[in-house]
């Protein structure tokens, strides 16, 4: 009888190279955004005028960079899944 | 109160918690092993894991206590849900896939696997314990908020039946059924959050220039417990008075009267330039203990509801204070840092079957949930200008909106509402079970059990947690849900996050750095929250002043305080075993 309770979920092979590098493009983006993140939480902490500046259409810059980062973490997690590869030897 | 109970808003209700737990009975007969109740598996697709994300994530406070705020006092509402929204993109790109390798159903697991250490086992499974209680207590007091006006029960009996739904849904069934239910739930929630924008948008923006718009309103508690509105007896008969619905845009560009329907660049533009009625509380208590209320009409223009620093919770960073500025900050980091470090969410990324369906999953989930955030500014600046707030309860906002527009929306919006309260806590409650069967039985006592006596204890456990969560709900009713998830935040980011970080990224990380990490991140937060001056007002009723801690939000001290812990720990052992 399996001990169930630490049978692992399925395991894929490993392959550490691949691994490696889907971890470094990982930490690659996750600093593109954190830099990002941090840009935004610090002008609202320490110039919060400027998130008044009305930008070309008409919307004031605090409500297009929220939208900016919501739409850049989509966009960097569909980079993230597009750039990864699978472990050699899993077919497709 | 404002809504008043309807048969059709309760009978949607009930069909709708009922095709809840029927469709978990269902589920849950397919589930028998340990290895089931816990990750399905491994056998969801990822779309509809993805979609379950969200169903998870977006709790009553997403919902309730974002709407709330932003209705409340604008843009402020929306800066939570920048951050939670940003703290996916940490989860994803630097904690997910390698957690994911290491092939374990809990983060006590994956960090035991790397050491095999019972110190690691017992500090993993208190800290997610105490995450998933301190996540719990908002979504009951939640439950609470919603139950109240939508079935006219008081709070505590909400919160009961809260707790007695979810616990018999994990109880009888377990991961398998809260994934799908989740599911059902997460895409709900967003189908109609994004029917109810449109619908802000058909409407446009109209402005309310009547006298009485503009009265003050109070509300007075005699010392007998009688509660009087605007100087009458509470009530909907003869010579009684209820709270007047507020929420009033009091002039629109040009001096129009309505707008008519807009788009969402319009709907914002026209906003801004725009006045709006938002409304001051202030409360105060008289000698013989008659605590009266007054909200007073504040004119506040487009431009500063569409910019940060509006509300208590932000005006700092207006301000010239470093301190309150920091405070800021430190909130904004727990909220990155927090999401990746919740025990429930973690538990998720094991039931689909390889890495690439968890990656999928997750741009799934953050694309469901993003979206969701960006409504939620819609639906706040809706609720705002719509005519139909409770002056005295933000977390009413959004059900009150889509009242507005008719019973319907009401009665399905707080179906909904209702079932991601239940989702929210039955993710929870599989997560603290989990971490008492595996962590604290199984690996810190060493007890040998059956895959049966797993299961039911498993189930035991789940109700016991269940029952502290529906106390803890009834005792913190008066508490902002928002500043409790914030608690909740902090601390998971605190305790949990330096030592899934260096394990997956420092080689010389031993278990008793992650043990100190642990202990001290959990010991530090929880201290400096029960110490800050919002606890000291809001929780002791002492003047703020008191506090010893310089700001309230702890992160952005106790999260590098743990990172420091562990490196210093892991450092030291290393040198004393060489």
């Amino acid at each position: 009888m399996p001990d169930l309770d630490h049978a692992p979920a399925p395991v894929e092979p490993r392959d550490p190279g691949t691994e490696r590098r889907n971890a470094r493009i990982g930490l690659i983006l996750f600093a593109v955004y954190l830099a990002f993140y941090a840009g935004f939480v610090l002008v609202n902490a320490f110039a919060p005028s400027a998130m008044d500046t009305v930008l070309p259409g008409g919307l004031n810059a605090a409500v297009i960079a929220g939208f900016a980062l919501i739409l850049g973490a989509f966009v960097i997690a569909l980079l993230y899944a597009r750039l990864c590869r699978k472990p050699h030897g899993v077919s497709k | 109160m404002i809504p008043d109970p309807s048969a059709l808003a309760i009978a949607v209700f009930v069909s709708f918690v009922l095709f809840t737990l029927a469709l978990s009975f269902y589920l849950g007969r397919k589930t028998r092993s340990a290895a089931g109740y816990y990750t399905a598996g491994g056998g969801v697709p990822w779309f509809v894991n993805g979609v379950a994300f969200a169903g998870d994530y977006l709790s009553a406070a997403s919902f309730l206590g974002i709407c709330g705020m932003i209705a409340f006092y604008g843009y402020d509402g929306f800066l939570y849900s920048i951050g939670f929204l940003a703290g996916w993109v940490v989860a994803l790109l630097v904690i997910a896939e390698p957690l994911k390798r290491l092939g374990k159903y809990t983060f006590a697991d994956a960090l035991d696997k790397a050491f095999n250490s019972r110190g690691i086992k017992l500090a993993a499974s208190i800290s997610t314990l105490v995450v998933s209680v301190f996540y719990l207590i908002p979504q009951m007091v939640g439950a609470g908020v919603l139950i109240r006006p939508l079935l006219g029960l008081p709070h505590w009996a909400g919160v009961c039946i809260v707790g007695a739904v979810v616990t018999l849904i994990v109880a009888t069934a377990g991961m398998a059924s809260t994934t799908w239910v989740q599911f059902i739930k997460g895409g709900l929630l967003v189908l109609f959050a994004a029917g109810l924008t449109v619908m802000i948008l058909q409407r446009g923006l109209k402005a309310d220039a009547s006298a009485e718009s503009l009265q003050p309103q109070t509300v007075t508690i005699l010392p007998g417990g009688k509660k009087l509105v605007n100087g009458l007896p509470q009530g909907r008969g003869e010579g009684e008075t209820e709270l007047r619905p507020v929420g009033h845009i009091s002039k629109l560009p040009d001096g129009a009267s309505e707008t008519g329907p807009l788009n969402p660049d319009e709907f914002l533009g026209t906003l801004r330039d725009s006045e709006v009625n938002l409304w001051a509380a202030k409360t105060v208590i008289a000698d013989d203990g008659t605590k009266t209320t007054t909200y007073t009409p504040k004119p506040t223009s487009g431009a500063d509801v569409l910019r940060p620093g509006n509300s208590p919770t932000f005006k700092g960073i207006q301000g010239d204070s470093i301190l309150a500025k920091l405070n800021f900050v430190s909130l904004m980091l727990a909220l990155f840092c927090g999401t990746a470090s919740l025990p429930h969410i973690l538990i998720r990324y094991y039931t689909v079957k390889d890495a690439a369906a968890a990656r999928k999953s997750t741009v799934v989930g953050i694309a469901t949930i993003g979206g969701f955030y960006i409504l939620t500014l819609f639906l706040g600046l809706g609720a705002m200008t719509g005519g139909n707030l409770d002056v005295t309860n933000s977390n009413m906002a959004a059900p009150l909106l889509a009242k507005s527009f008719g019973t319907w929306p009401f009665a399905l919006i707080s179906a909904v509402a209702f079932t991601t309260v239940l989702g929210t806590v039955s993710g929870l409650i599989v997560a603290a079970s989990g971490a008492i069967v595996h962590d604290l039985l199984g690996g810190t006592f060493k007890m040998t059990l059956t895959d049966s006596a797993k299961v039911r204890i498993g189930k035991l456990s789940s109700v016991g947690v269940g029952l502290i969560a529906v106390v803890l709900g009834i005792v913190f009713e008066k508490m902002n849900v928002n500043f409790l998830v914030g608690w909740a935040f902090s601390v998971a980011a605190s305790a949990n996050l330096p030592a899934l970080v260096m394990l997956l990224f420092w080689k010389r990380t031993t278990a008793a750095g992650i043990v100190a990490s642990i202990t001290v991140g959990m010991l530090t937060s929880l201290g400096w929250i029960l110490l800050s001056g919002d606890t000291f007002k809001d929780v002791y009723g002492l003047s703020p002043e008191q506090s010893p801690v310089p700001f309230s939000q702890p992160g952005i001290v106790t999260i590098p305080l743990s990172f420091a812990v562990l490196v210093v720990v892991s450092l030291m052992g290393r040198r004393r075993g060489a």
